[in-house]
């Protein structure tokens, strides 16, 4: 079947088996391997983009759902001169990244939170991040940059 | 997954009509279905997204009901049910994780009845009416064991009325590795008496443990749960825990509950 939707601000149509999944859509018709396959089972949030400015497992939704949809990915978020988003920015700044696998998923889900509750407390970053799972961190960096990110102090117990 | 057709339909009517087709099924959010299917243990013919109805989502109150029509997104439920009717609010914002409740809906959470999903014990714990394409049914008559219901093939949950309480709380005592209820208690509180549902822990599905209703309703405080005890042999017994844990979670939950709504 045709679909077509925007993609990072950019039409695009594509012709799809009916069974093909968003994420796969994404990474192997559409070349933006940015989004991560971690689990294929919707438990570890590697995959999340946005859709229609909400975040989704792009694992667990089908591409021809997102029919007319506006889709963000990790390569929609920094400017077109290559300037980080706030978000990545901290992310670097903060070291909360060792691997990078599961990174453009934390980023999504912290760029959704924060539109949601844009000075979140260390508990609820916590808390909106339980769809995301890191093997690395341990999460405290990453908590860290999404207390910086959101541009509050970073405190000094989790340094 | 193994392939199949996808349809998404604009009406109701044809989404009914759809759904006639062998093998069909109805996808809602997916976010049950679609792991389902990628594990073939479900391997329908015919999708029918029905996320392309108009008038299939949204939140809305009429005196002393809550509606929320079947389609809506636990994320919505969230944010807009706040107002009027806070525990199912509650409950919403702490399904799943913050993806799962982008796309999840409290239809296709209600028809797909997993014996640990939270809203089956909103609806139960409320006596909610559960409308569908065809009729009305009342939640004591819909839920009808685990992953069974009163719906029959091809109907479509098109809305859910809550009757608001005057107090109620949601205690869910998490399974971390699934994120959905090891044991959950919704507690509600109406002029004419308390209601006592729980998921997660019977065999058969969510229940109505009716006598902490009747003790709740005499006297609503924790305290009114003293002699009462749920019995483990109706409760699932599990590599995540026994009967007897799950039958005692029930009790500490409900006085949570109660706590909390008081």
């Amino acid at each position: 079947m045709k679909i077509s939707m925007t993609v990072n601000g950019k039409e695009v149509a594509r012709e799809v088996e009916d069974r093909r999944l968003l994420v796969d859509y994404l990474r192997q018709d559409l070349g933006l391997t940015g989004t991560h396959v971690g689990c294929d089972t919707s438990q570890c949030g590697a995959c999340v983009v946005h859709v229609d400015g909400e975040p989704v497992k792009a694992c667990t939704m089908l591409a021809a759902d997102a029919e007319g949809a506006q889709v963000k990915t990790i390569e929609g978020m920094a400017g077109k001169d290559g300037t980080l988003h706030a978000i990545q920015a901290a992310f670097q700044e903060h070291h909360g990244l060792q691997c990078g696998f599961c990174t453009p998923g934390m980023i999504m889900s912290a760029a959704a939170l924060l539109k949601e509750n844009p000075k979140p407390n260390e508990h609820e970053i916590r808390e909106y991040l339980d769809g995301n799972i890191c093997r690395c961190t341990g999460y405290h960096n990453i908590v860290k940059a999404i207390m910086a990110a959101s541009g509050q102090p970073v405190a000094i117990a989790a340094e | 997954m193994y392939n199949f057709e996808f349809q998404k339909p604009g009406s109701i009517e044809d989404a009914v009509a759809a759904l006639r087709h062998e093998d069909a099924m109805p996808l809602g959010g997916g976010q049950t279905l679609l792991p389902t299917m990628k594990a073939r243990l479900a391997s329908p013919t015919r999708l029918v997204s029905l996320g392309g109805i108009p008038g299939m989502k949204g939140v809305s109150s009429s005196g002393d009901t809550l509606i929320v029509k079947g389609g809506t997104t636990h994320a919505i439920v969230a944010r807009e049910a706040g107002g009027v009717f806070p525990g199912l609010a509650q409950l919403a914002s702490h399904i799943g994780d913050a993806a799962v409740r982008s796309r999840g809906t409290i239809g296709g959470s209600l028809a797909n009845n997993d014996p640990a999903a939270c809203y089956p014990a909103a609806a139960l714990g409320t006596g909610a009416t559960i409308k569908t394409d065809r009729r009305e049914i009342a939640a004591d008559e819909f839920f009808q064991g685990m992953f069974s219901t009163a719906l029959d093939e091809g109907e479509i949950i098109t809305e859910v009325r809550f009757p608001i309480p005057q107090a109620a709380n949601y205690q869910k005592f998490l399974q971390p590795a699934s994120r959905f209820a090891m044991v959950g208690v919704f507690v509600a509180r109406f002029a004419d008496g308390v209601r006592v549902a729980v998921t997660g822990a019977g065999n058969d599905g969510v229940f109505r443990w009716s006598e902490a209703e009747s003790a709740l309703s005499s006297n609503f405080s924790a305290d009114a749960l003293a002699g009462l005890s749920v019995s483990a042999d109706d409760m699932i017994a599990d590599i995540h825990g026994s009967g007897a844990y799950r039958a005692h979670l029930v009790k500490e939950l409900t006085g949570r509950a109660v706590l909390a709504a008081s």
